[in-house]
């Protein structure tokens, strides 16, 4: 589980986190969602440990990151994956060396163990066979499958994807999602999805934190996401005429009318 | 760029401070350092190659054209060709080409590295991402540049030597006498020490100018025209603080 509590962010003058109090759970889902600019980007940094919070505690399983030891972060850093909005796959590897990449670094395992690895996790992925291409001769959606590959070759207790859907084609986003959530239920992972695409939103959301303006406006999960009357949440998520009938018809529907 | 000159010198003070750590796994920082020294050396050898003959030829055919109808003897053409290549021109000139060439290979690569949320991977995976990523490029420049240097020193007195023979200024025997009158194996040290510290210079400046680029892909290759420039400037200067130093 990873808990923030009361995390604030600050550049110069503007605040950008406004004291952010949350907890995300294991085996789910976590989203973190909102505008351009509310301050979802910078709240994952700091969860990761890329940009430190001003003020708050963020405690992974109790144990508060901002407090530890560089010794301490360098092994809780094993405990993470990450699949990032351009991938950051290394150009210069293939696939299957890019997925390898923290086993070589990180462990005492044999080649063939690790080759052994990398298949299971590339075959999890449906990536079988890609491994000695390079990620400039992968589509999109083959980069973030090696992405996640990457994220979760070292079994990592904690996953945090940074708009894991941005450049795909709408199939394809799905298709990613059902991965994430997948690998999330199998390994008991806490997952923290940052996105601001809609399918994500109403098919992963086992937790919704939404931001407006570096404040936690509103919490919930997919369910109780149609029932709600916050007037910012409900301009984000059903901008469009379409949207707003489509949460009717869903609203009728679990009203059994 | 933002910050004054003194933020910039602590920060370069800070990344060098910080190639000091342990390495995470010692092979993986060794195959990262043999793929940057056939970086280095094998992609610059033809450049320098090239550059360092043409410019022993070259000053070699105007020496001795500048001897020609003095009483100096034709062999000082020989002489001087071989100390200019191996006090200044393989040294100095070199590293100025290699300033371009590695240089602003390295910062746009690491400034790619960096745009591209590469470092930011390599930093959540809990990798010392300085020490990883400038430490091989440091390492193998301060061994391979002193290596090119060597030969385009060798290339240079060669060059020069095909020069005036082939314009008829002096005989090979003339030429062979000059390169080898008066040899002071002392310059030879100076040329490895000027070829060292520039092949740092150079590397760790770019370095700097990419790992900390950031901003737009515009940024990159305004990191790599600052890492060129600022490299220039700062092996020219050390030239003069070497010679004045060591000679």
């Amino acid at each position: 589980m990873i808990e923030v509590k009361d995390v604030r962010k600050r550049f110069g003058e503007q605040e950008v986190l406004k004291g952010i109090t949350s907890q995300f759970l294991p085996g789910q889902t976590n989203l973190i969602i909102g505008k351009s600019g509310s301050g979802k980007t910078v709240l994952i940094k700091c969860i990761v440990g890329l940009m430190i919070p001003d003020e708050g505690e963020i405690l992974y399983d109790g144990r508060d990151f901002t407090k530890m030891t560089i010794k301490e972060k360098k092994e809780l850093r094993k405990e993470l994956g990450m699949l990032f909005q351009g991938n950051a796959l290394f150009d210069s590897l293939t696939v299957e060396e890019n997925v390898r990449f923290p086993l070589d670094m990180f462990t005492k395992m044999t080649l063939k163990e690790k080759t052994d690895r990398v298949n299971e996790v590339l075959s999890r992925v449906n990536l079988q066979g890609a491994n000695n291409k390079y990620p400039s001769q992968t589509s999109g959606g083959m980069q973030k499958r090696t992405g996640i590959a990457r994220a979760i070759v070292m079994n990592p207790k904690y996953l945090f994807c940074d708009e894991p859907n941005s450049g795909l084609d709408p199939k394809t986003a799905i298709v990613i999602d059902e991965l994430i959530r997948e690998i999330t239920l199998e390994n008991n992972i806490t997952t923290i999805i940052n996105t601001h695409d809609m399918n994500s939103v109403i098919g992963a959301g086992d937790k919704i934190l939404f931001l407006h303006q570096g404040n936690k406006e509103w919490e919930g999960n997919n369910k109780t996401l149609f029932e709600t009357d916050n007037v910012e949440l409900n301009s984000f998520i059903f901008a469009s005429e379409f949207l707003k009938e489509a949460k009717e018809v869903r609203l009728r529907k679990m009203r059994g009318l | 760029m933002k910050g004054g000159w003194i933020f910039h010198i602590g920060r370069y003070v800070k990344l060098l401070g910080s190639l000091f750590t342990k390495p995470e796994r010692r092979a993986m920082y060794w195959k990262e350092t043999a793929r940057m020294m056939s970086d280095f050396g094998i992609g610059s050898l033809l450049i320098v190659i090239i550059i360092s003959f043409f410019i022993g030829a070259v000053s070699a055919v105007q020496f001795a054209y500048n001897l020609s109808d003095s009483l100096v003897p034709m062999y000082f053409v020989g002489y001087v060709v071989k100390e200019s290549m191996i006090l200044e021109f393989a040294p100095t000139v070199t590293c100025l080409i290699l300033a371009g060439k590695i240089g602003s290979n390295i910062a746009s690569e690491l400034g790619t590295m960096r745009l591209t949320e590469q470092i930011d991977a390599l930093e959540i995976m809990g990798i010392n991402t300085s020490s990883y990523l400038v430490g091989p490029k440091i390492v193998a420049a301060i061994t391979m540049i002193p290596l090119l240097v060597i030969i385009a020193a060798f290339t240079g007195i060669v060059g020069g030597g095909i020069a005036s023979v082939s314009s008829g200024y002096l005989s090979q025997a003339e030429y062979l006498q000059g390169v080898q009158s008066f040899f002071v194996a002392f310059n030879v040290r100076v040329m490895i020490i000027k070829a060292v510290v520039f092949g740092f210079i150079l590397t760790s400046v770019s370095c700097y100018q990419g790992f900390y680029a950031s901003g737009s892909a515009i940024e990159i290759g305004k990191a790599s025209t600052r890492a060129v420039v600022i490299s220039c400037i700062l092996v020219l200067l050390a030239d003069y603080v070497l010679a004045w130093m060591l000679l």
